[in-house]
Protein backbone atom coordinates (compact mmCIF):
# COMPACT_ATOMS: atom_id res chain seq x y z
CA UNK A 1 0.00 0.00 0.00
CA UNK A 2 3.29 2.31 0.57
CA UNK A 3 3.77 2.40 -2.76
CA UNK A 4 0.29 2.69 -4.34
CA UNK A 5 0.22 6.30 -5.06
CA UNK A 6 -3.19 5.70 -7.40
CA UNK A 7 -6.61 6.01 -5.72
CA UNK A 8 -8.93 3.20 -5.01
CA UNK A 9 -11.96 1.88 -6.38
CA UNK A 10 -14.76 0.37 -3.96
CA UNK A 11 -17.22 2.02 -1.53
CA UNK A 12 -16.36 4.20 1.16
CA UNK A 13 -15.87 1.90 4.21
CA UNK A 14 -12.77 0.26 1.56
CA UNK A 15 -11.57 3.51 1.41
CA UNK A 16 -12.32 4.06 -2.15
CA UNK A 17 -11.01 7.11 -3.91
CA UNK A 18 -7.88 7.90 -1.48
CA UNK A 19 -4.77 7.02 -2.42
CA UNK A 20 -3.09 3.77 -1.50
CA UNK A 21 -0.71 5.07 0.85
CA UNK A 22 -3.06 7.18 2.32
CA UNK A 23 -4.62 4.60 3.56
CA UNK A 24 -2.42 2.51 4.53
CA UNK A 25 -1.10 6.19 6.89
CA UNK A 26 -5.18 5.78 8.05
CA UNK A 27 -5.32 2.45 8.81
CA UNK A 28 -2.04 2.32 10.93
CA UNK A 29 -2.87 5.67 13.04
CA UNK A 30 -6.21 3.74 13.81
CA UNK A 31 -4.57 0.76 15.30
CA UNK A 32 -2.68 2.79 17.37
CA UNK A 33 -5.26 5.10 18.64
CA UNK A 34 -6.79 1.62 19.72
CA UNK A 35 -3.98 0.99 21.70
CA UNK A 36 -2.12 -2.37 19.21
CA UNK A 37 1.34 -1.85 20.15
CA UNK A 38 2.84 -2.17 16.45
CA UNK A 39 6.56 -3.60 15.87
CA UNK A 40 8.41 -1.58 13.46
CA UNK A 41 11.28 -3.40 11.32
CA UNK A 42 10.38 -6.45 12.72
CA UNK A 43 10.36 -10.34 10.73
CA UNK A 44 8.78 -13.31 11.89
CA UNK A 45 11.48 -15.28 10.83
CA UNK A 46 9.67 -18.56 11.55
CA UNK A 47 6.07 -20.07 12.88
CA UNK A 48 5.66 -22.59 14.81
CA UNK A 49 2.98 -25.49 15.26
CA UNK A 50 3.20 -24.86 19.23
CA UNK A 51 2.12 -20.83 18.90
CA UNK A 52 6.06 -19.61 19.15
CA UNK A 53 6.93 -16.96 16.88
CA UNK A 54 10.61 -16.64 16.21
CA UNK A 55 10.80 -12.51 15.69
CA UNK A 56 13.95 -10.16 14.14
CA UNK A 57 13.66 -6.70 15.13
CA UNK A 58 16.99 -4.70 13.74
CA UNK A 59 19.61 -6.15 15.85
CA UNK A 60 17.36 -8.62 18.06
CA UNK A 61 15.82 -12.20 17.43
CA UNK A 62 13.01 -13.26 20.10
CA UNK A 63 10.70 -15.98 20.60
CA UNK A 64 7.32 -14.60 21.29
CA UNK A 65 4.53 -17.45 22.25
CA UNK A 66 0.96 -16.19 20.92
CA UNK A 67 -3.14 -17.41 21.25
CA UNK A 68 -4.03 -16.81 17.98
CA UNK A 69 -2.08 -15.68 15.25
CA UNK A 70 -3.05 -13.77 12.18
CA UNK A 71 -0.95 -13.98 9.57
CA UNK A 72 -1.20 -10.75 6.58
CA UNK A 73 2.06 -11.21 4.54
CA UNK A 74 0.75 -10.49 1.45
CA UNK A 75 2.38 -11.96 -1.92
CA UNK A 76 5.37 -12.26 -3.84
CA UNK A 77 5.89 -11.48 -7.47
CA UNK A 78 5.68 -14.32 -10.27
CA UNK A 79 8.45 -14.05 -12.98
CA UNK A 80 9.00 -15.81 -16.43
CA UNK A 81 11.55 -18.45 -17.34
CA UNK A 82 13.03 -17.45 -20.70
CA UNK A 83 16.62 -16.85 -22.21
CA UNK A 84 18.58 -14.21 -20.72
CA UNK A 85 16.04 -13.52 -17.75
CA UNK A 86 19.28 -12.08 -15.70
CA UNK A 87 20.05 -9.41 -17.77
CA UNK A 88 20.16 -5.65 -15.82
CA UNK A 89 16.98 -3.79 -17.04
CA UNK A 90 15.04 -7.01 -16.24
CA UNK A 91 12.54 -5.75 -13.65
CA UNK A 92 9.53 -6.89 -11.68
CA UNK A 93 6.88 -4.43 -11.39
CA UNK A 94 6.77 -3.75 -7.21
CA UNK A 95 10.97 -3.05 -8.13
CA UNK A 96 10.06 -0.64 -10.39
CA UNK A 97 7.23 0.83 -8.31
CA UNK A 98 9.95 1.58 -5.37
CA UNK A 99 12.18 3.00 -8.05
CA UNK A 100 9.37 5.57 -9.12
CA UNK A 101 7.57 6.07 -5.85
CA UNK A 102 10.24 5.51 -2.94
CA UNK A 103 13.31 7.09 -4.70
CA UNK A 104 12.50 8.98 -7.50
CA UNK A 105 14.88 6.87 -9.80
CA UNK A 106 13.72 6.09 -13.70
CA UNK A 107 14.42 2.90 -14.25
CA UNK A 108 15.23 3.47 -17.96
CA UNK A 109 13.69 5.04 -20.85
CA UNK A 110 12.01 2.65 -23.10
CA UNK A 111 10.07 0.40 -21.29
CA UNK A 112 8.26 -3.11 -22.18
CA UNK A 113 5.63 -4.05 -19.70
CA UNK A 114 4.69 -7.60 -19.21
CA UNK A 115 1.61 -8.43 -18.11
CA UNK A 116 -1.81 -6.33 -18.29
CA UNK A 117 -3.19 -7.17 -15.51
CA UNK A 118 -3.91 -4.50 -12.68
CA UNK A 119 -0.29 -3.80 -11.57
CA UNK A 120 0.89 -4.01 -15.31
CA UNK A 121 -1.73 -1.47 -16.68
CA UNK A 122 -1.02 1.00 -13.32
CA UNK A 123 2.63 0.63 -13.48
CA UNK A 124 2.35 1.24 -17.11
CA UNK A 125 0.24 4.55 -16.44
CA UNK A 126 2.80 5.53 -13.38
CA UNK A 127 5.88 5.42 -16.21
CA UNK A 128 3.93 7.22 -18.41
CA UNK A 129 3.42 9.96 -15.68
CA UNK A 130 7.33 9.97 -15.17
CA UNK A 131 7.92 10.73 -18.76
CA UNK A 132 9.15 6.67 -19.78
CA UNK A 133 8.04 5.64 -22.84
CA UNK A 134 6.13 2.30 -22.81
CA UNK A 135 6.61 0.91 -25.92
CA UNK A 136 4.04 -2.07 -25.85
CA UNK A 137 2.00 -4.21 -22.87
CA UNK A 138 1.88 -7.93 -23.40
CA UNK A 139 -0.34 -10.27 -22.11
CA UNK A 140 -0.40 -14.18 -22.90
CA UNK A 141 -4.47 -14.10 -22.48
CA UNK A 142 -7.18 -13.20 -24.77
CA UNK A 143 -8.46 -10.20 -22.72
CA UNK A 144 -7.00 -7.52 -20.58
CA UNK A 145 -7.47 -8.91 -17.36
CA UNK A 146 -7.37 -5.58 -15.12
CA UNK A 147 -9.68 -2.92 -14.69
CA UNK A 148 -11.53 -1.62 -18.18
CA UNK A 149 -10.79 2.02 -16.89
CA UNK A 150 -7.12 1.62 -16.43
CA UNK A 151 -6.93 0.10 -19.62
CA UNK A 152 -8.65 2.63 -21.32
CA UNK A 153 -5.89 5.38 -20.16
CA UNK A 154 -3.09 2.90 -21.67
CA UNK A 155 -5.00 2.50 -24.73
CA UNK A 156 -6.00 6.46 -25.11
CA UNK A 157 -1.88 7.13 -24.20
CA UNK A 158 -1.23 5.48 -27.69
CA UNK A 159 0.45 2.66 -26.02
CA UNK A 160 -0.42 -1.24 -28.02
CA UNK A 161 -2.32 -3.84 -25.46
CA UNK A 162 -0.58 -7.14 -27.38
CA UNK A 163 -3.19 -9.94 -26.30
CA UNK A 164 -2.00 -13.26 -26.94
CA UNK A 165 1.60 -12.24 -26.88
CA UNK A 166 4.63 -13.57 -24.89
CA UNK A 167 8.38 -12.95 -24.09
CA UNK A 168 10.28 -15.18 -26.19
CA UNK A 169 13.20 -13.96 -25.22
CA UNK A 170 15.86 -10.92 -23.45
CA UNK A 171 18.40 -9.25 -26.03
CA UNK A 172 21.63 -7.66 -24.79
CA UNK A 173 25.01 -8.52 -23.42
CA UNK A 174 25.70 -6.11 -20.42
CA UNK A 175 22.16 -4.83 -20.28
CA UNK A 176 18.91 -5.11 -22.03
CA UNK A 177 18.70 -3.60 -25.34
CA UNK A 178 15.43 -5.28 -26.75
CA UNK A 179 13.15 -8.03 -26.28
CA UNK A 180 12.07 -10.59 -28.52
CA UNK A 181 8.20 -11.17 -28.47
CA UNK A 182 5.38 -14.02 -30.13
CA UNK A 183 2.69 -14.44 -30.70
CA UNK A 184 0.64 -17.31 -28.57
CA UNK A 185 -1.18 -20.14 -30.77
CA UNK A 186 -4.14 -22.20 -29.39
CA UNK A 187 -1.55 -24.88 -27.56
CA UNK A 188 0.90 -21.72 -25.84
CA UNK A 189 3.14 -22.33 -28.40
CA UNK A 190 4.93 -19.41 -30.55
CA UNK A 191 3.47 -18.79 -33.72
CA UNK A 192 6.15 -19.51 -36.35
CA UNK A 193 7.23 -16.06 -37.85
CA UNK A 194 5.63 -13.76 -35.47
CA UNK A 195 8.19 -13.19 -33.59
CA UNK A 196 9.80 -9.66 -33.73
CA UNK A 197 12.08 -7.48 -31.34
CA UNK A 198 11.33 -4.35 -29.84
CA UNK A 199 14.06 -2.01 -28.74
CA UNK A 200 14.14 -1.48 -24.96
CA UNK A 201 16.32 -0.52 -22.39
CA UNK A 202 13.76 -2.05 -19.48
CA UNK A 203 11.23 -4.52 -19.10
CA UNK A 204 8.91 -5.09 -16.71
CA UNK A 205 7.69 -8.19 -15.62
CA UNK A 206 4.16 -8.10 -13.95
CA UNK A 207 2.79 -11.39 -14.39
CA UNK A 208 0.83 -12.50 -11.31
CA UNK A 209 1.24 -12.72 -7.70
CA UNK A 210 1.48 -15.62 -5.56
CA UNK A 211 0.92 -15.91 -1.37
CA UNK A 212 3.88 -15.41 0.78
CA UNK A 213 2.97 -18.25 2.53
CA UNK A 214 6.51 -19.65 3.75
CA UNK A 215 5.06 -19.55 7.81
CA UNK A 216 2.25 -21.07 7.15
CA UNK A 217 3.76 -23.97 5.22
CA UNK A 218 6.59 -24.10 7.60
CA UNK A 219 3.48 -24.52 10.72
CA UNK A 220 2.11 -27.27 8.96
CA UNK A 221 -0.88 -25.98 7.36
CA UNK A 222 -2.51 -27.94 4.74
CA UNK A 223 -2.16 -25.67 1.40
CA UNK A 224 -3.74 -25.91 -2.11
CA UNK A 225 -2.80 -25.95 -5.22
CA UNK A 226 -5.51 -23.17 -6.78
CA UNK A 227 -4.55 -21.24 -10.10
CA UNK A 228 -7.22 -19.02 -9.66
CA UNK A 229 -6.22 -17.86 -6.37
CA UNK A 230 -2.37 -17.01 -7.11
CA UNK A 231 -0.98 -20.91 -6.57
CA UNK A 232 -1.07 -22.43 -3.12
CA UNK A 233 -2.99 -21.08 -0.84
CA UNK A 234 -3.70 -21.96 3.19
CA UNK A 235 -7.04 -24.60 3.03
CA UNK A 236 -9.45 -22.37 5.41
CA UNK A 237 -12.37 -22.35 6.81
CA UNK A 238 -15.42 -19.84 6.51
CA UNK A 239 -14.13 -17.83 9.45
CA UNK A 240 -10.28 -17.68 7.79
CA UNK A 241 -8.89 -19.82 10.64
CA UNK A 242 -6.35 -22.17 8.98
CA UNK A 243 -6.35 -26.31 9.62
CA UNK A 244 -3.93 -25.33 12.51
CA UNK A 245 -6.39 -24.05 14.79
CA UNK A 246 -4.95 -20.74 15.92
CA UNK A 247 -3.63 -19.65 12.54
CA UNK A 248 -6.13 -17.47 11.20
CA UNK A 249 -4.96 -15.85 7.06
CA UNK A 250 -6.33 -12.77 5.63
CA UNK A 251 -5.53 -10.68 2.41
CA UNK A 252 -2.72 -12.27 -0.65
CA UNK A 253 -1.65 -14.66 1.52
CA UNK A 254 -5.22 -16.30 1.83
CA UNK A 255 -5.57 -15.75 -2.06
CA UNK A 256 -4.28 -12.99 -4.32
CA UNK A 257 -7.16 -10.64 -4.97
CA UNK A 258 -7.45 -6.98 -4.33
CA UNK A 259 -6.10 -4.69 -1.45
CA UNK A 260 -9.85 -3.59 -1.00
CA UNK A 261 -10.56 -7.37 -0.19
CA UNK A 262 -8.13 -7.71 1.87
CA UNK A 263 -8.64 -4.78 4.48
CA UNK A 264 -11.91 -6.62 4.67
CA UNK A 265 -10.81 -9.93 5.08
CA UNK A 266 -8.21 -8.43 7.65
CA UNK A 267 -11.17 -7.18 9.80
CA UNK A 268 -12.81 -10.56 9.79
CA UNK A 269 -9.37 -12.62 10.88
CA UNK A 270 -9.26 -10.56 13.34
CA UNK A 271 -12.78 -10.57 14.44
CA UNK A 272 -12.58 -14.66 14.87
CA UNK A 273 -9.22 -14.40 16.44
CA UNK A 274 -10.77 -12.25 19.12
CA UNK A 275 -13.88 -14.38 19.26
CA UNK A 276 -12.36 -17.30 19.65
CA UNK A 277 -10.23 -16.17 22.69
CA UNK A 278 -13.40 -14.99 24.74
CA UNK A 279 -13.70 -11.37 23.75
CA UNK A 280 -17.24 -11.76 22.65
CA UNK A 281 -18.55 -8.71 21.75
CA UNK A 282 -22.76 -8.55 21.36
CA UNK A 283 -21.88 -6.60 17.95
CA UNK A 284 -19.81 -9.41 16.93
CA UNK A 285 -22.93 -11.05 14.75
CA UNK A 286 -23.28 -7.42 13.11
CA UNK A 287 -19.64 -6.89 12.09
CA UNK A 288 -19.32 -10.13 10.53
CA UNK A 289 -22.54 -9.33 8.69
CA UNK A 290 -21.37 -6.61 7.42
CA UNK A 291 -17.99 -7.75 6.31
CA UNK A 292 -19.59 -10.60 4.78
CA UNK A 293 -21.89 -8.06 2.46
CA UNK A 294 -19.04 -5.91 1.74
CA UNK A 295 -17.06 -9.30 1.00
CA UNK A 296 -19.81 -10.60 -1.56
CA UNK A 297 -19.90 -7.18 -3.41
CA UNK A 298 -16.26 -6.77 -4.15
CA UNK A 299 -16.31 -10.42 -5.70
CA UNK A 300 -19.49 -9.36 -7.54
CA UNK A 301 -20.00 -9.21 -11.19
CA UNK A 302 -17.67 -10.16 -14.46
CA UNK A 303 -14.58 -8.94 -12.54
CA UNK A 304 -14.61 -11.42 -9.44
CA UNK A 305 -15.98 -14.27 -11.60
CA UNK A 306 -12.09 -15.47 -11.61
CA UNK A 307 -12.17 -15.07 -7.88
CA UNK A 308 -15.14 -16.85 -7.32
CA UNK A 309 -14.17 -19.55 -8.94
CA UNK A 310 -10.83 -20.22 -6.96
CA UNK A 311 -12.76 -19.55 -3.51
CA UNK A 312 -15.36 -22.49 -4.74
CA UNK A 313 -12.13 -24.89 -5.54
CA UNK A 314 -11.18 -24.29 -2.15
CA UNK A 315 -13.97 -24.63 -0.24
CA UNK A 316 -14.09 -27.99 -2.21
CA UNK A 317 -10.75 -29.30 -0.76
CA UNK A 318 -12.16 -28.15 2.64
CA UNK A 319 -15.23 -30.20 2.47
CA UNK A 320 -13.11 -33.22 1.12
CA UNK A 321 -11.02 -32.97 3.80
CA UNK A 322 -13.24 -32.66 6.51
CA UNK A 323 -15.45 -35.35 5.42
CA UNK A 324 -12.23 -37.43 5.41
CA UNK A 325 -11.24 -36.27 9.04
CA UNK A 326 -14.97 -37.15 10.37
CA UNK B 1 15.27 -16.86 -34.64
CA UNK B 2 17.75 -15.29 -33.26
CA UNK B 3 21.30 -16.47 -32.05
CA UNK B 4 21.60 -14.52 -29.36
CA UNK B 5 18.76 -16.20 -27.50
CA UNK B 6 21.10 -19.47 -26.86
CA UNK B 7 22.01 -17.64 -23.77
CA UNK B 8 21.39 -19.06 -20.19
CA UNK B 9 17.58 -19.26 -18.93
CA UNK B 10 17.78 -18.99 -15.28
CA UNK B 11 15.11 -20.34 -12.68
CA UNK B 12 17.23 -19.94 -9.58
CA UNK B 13 19.05 -16.22 -9.70
CA UNK B 14 20.65 -16.69 -6.22
CA UNK B 15 22.15 -20.18 -6.73
CA UNK B 16 23.13 -19.39 -10.84
CA UNK B 17 21.19 -22.91 -11.51
CA UNK B 18 19.91 -22.86 -15.10
CA UNK B 19 16.82 -24.22 -16.67
CA UNK B 20 19.51 -26.65 -18.66
CA UNK B 21 20.79 -27.82 -15.22
CA UNK B 22 17.14 -28.48 -13.95
CA UNK B 23 16.78 -30.97 -17.66
CA UNK B 24 19.87 -32.51 -16.77
CA UNK B 25 18.80 -33.77 -13.23
CA UNK B 26 15.45 -34.67 -14.41
CA UNK B 27 18.10 -36.79 -17.08
CA UNK B 28 19.23 -38.44 -14.37
CA UNK B 29 15.99 -39.83 -13.01
CA UNK B 30 14.99 -37.24 -10.61
CA UNK B 31 10.87 -36.02 -10.03
CA UNK B 32 11.06 -34.04 -7.17
CA UNK B 33 11.31 -30.80 -6.21
CA UNK B 34 13.51 -31.91 -3.27
CA UNK B 35 15.87 -34.13 -5.00
CA UNK B 36 16.44 -31.32 -7.73
CA UNK B 37 16.72 -28.44 -4.32
CA UNK B 38 19.68 -31.01 -2.87
CA UNK B 39 21.45 -31.52 -6.13
CA UNK B 40 21.51 -28.34 -7.85
CA UNK B 41 21.12 -26.12 -5.00
CA UNK B 42 18.23 -24.56 -6.70
CA UNK B 43 16.15 -22.91 -3.68
CA UNK B 44 18.52 -22.67 -1.04
CA UNK B 45 20.10 -19.17 -1.37
CA UNK B 46 19.33 -15.60 0.30
CA UNK B 47 15.74 -15.26 -0.91
CA UNK B 48 14.95 -19.25 -0.15
CA UNK B 49 13.45 -19.92 -3.03
CA UNK B 50 10.69 -17.53 -2.87
CA UNK B 51 10.94 -16.98 -7.36
CA UNK B 52 12.55 -20.02 -8.23
CA UNK B 53 10.00 -22.33 -6.70
CA UNK B 54 7.26 -21.08 -9.02
CA UNK B 55 9.08 -21.77 -11.51
CA UNK B 56 10.62 -24.89 -10.89
CA UNK B 57 6.75 -26.48 -10.21
CA UNK B 58 5.77 -24.99 -13.26
CA UNK B 59 8.51 -26.91 -15.20
CA UNK B 60 8.21 -29.99 -13.21
CA UNK B 61 4.87 -30.18 -13.86
CA UNK B 62 5.42 -29.73 -18.11
CA UNK B 63 7.93 -32.46 -17.69
CA UNK B 64 6.04 -35.16 -15.64
CA UNK B 65 2.34 -34.03 -17.44
CA UNK B 66 1.14 -33.05 -14.47
CA UNK B 67 -0.34 -29.84 -12.94
CA UNK B 68 2.13 -27.69 -11.61
CA UNK B 69 0.36 -28.75 -8.91
CA UNK B 70 1.01 -31.67 -8.07
CA UNK B 71 4.82 -31.05 -7.82
CA UNK B 72 6.63 -31.43 -4.34
CA UNK B 73 7.11 -28.14 -2.56
CA UNK B 74 10.29 -28.44 -0.97
CA UNK B 75 10.35 -28.28 2.70
CA UNK B 76 10.38 -24.76 4.27
CA UNK B 77 12.15 -24.16 7.71
CA UNK B 78 12.98 -20.97 9.36
CA UNK B 79 14.33 -18.78 9.35
CA UNK B 80 12.33 -16.64 6.41
CA UNK B 81 14.95 -14.33 5.31
CA UNK B 82 18.64 -14.40 6.16
CA UNK B 83 19.99 -13.38 9.80
CA UNK B 84 23.37 -12.75 10.91
CA UNK B 85 24.60 -14.74 13.58
CA UNK B 86 25.80 -12.31 15.54
CA UNK B 87 22.04 -11.49 15.64
CA UNK B 88 20.80 -14.94 16.62
CA UNK B 89 23.39 -15.69 19.19
CA UNK B 90 22.38 -12.38 20.35
CA UNK B 91 19.11 -13.20 21.04
CA UNK B 92 17.18 -13.71 24.32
Amino acid sequence: MLKQTHKFFGSRRQHAAMRGMDIAAAMAAEAMQAGVEVWLEATVLGLYQDGVLLVQQRERVVTVQVARVVIATGAGEKTLAFPNNDLPGIYGAGAVQTMLHLYGVLPGRRVLMVGAGNIGLIVSYQLLQAGVEVIAVLEAMREVGGYLVHASKIRRAGVPLLTRHTVVGALGTRFLTGVVIGRLDDSGGIVPGSERVLEVDVMCLAVGLTPAAELLWQAGCRMAYIPELGGHVPVRDGRMQTTVPGIYVAGDVAGVEEASSAMVEGRMAGLAAAWDMGFQSPQYPHLWAEAETELAALRGGPVGARIRQGLAKLAAVRAREVAAGA
Amino acid sequence: MNEQLTGPVYICRCEDVTLAEVWAALERGVTTMEEIKRLTRCGMGPCQGRTCRQLLARELGRVMGESPGAADMATYRPPVKPVKLGVLAGGE
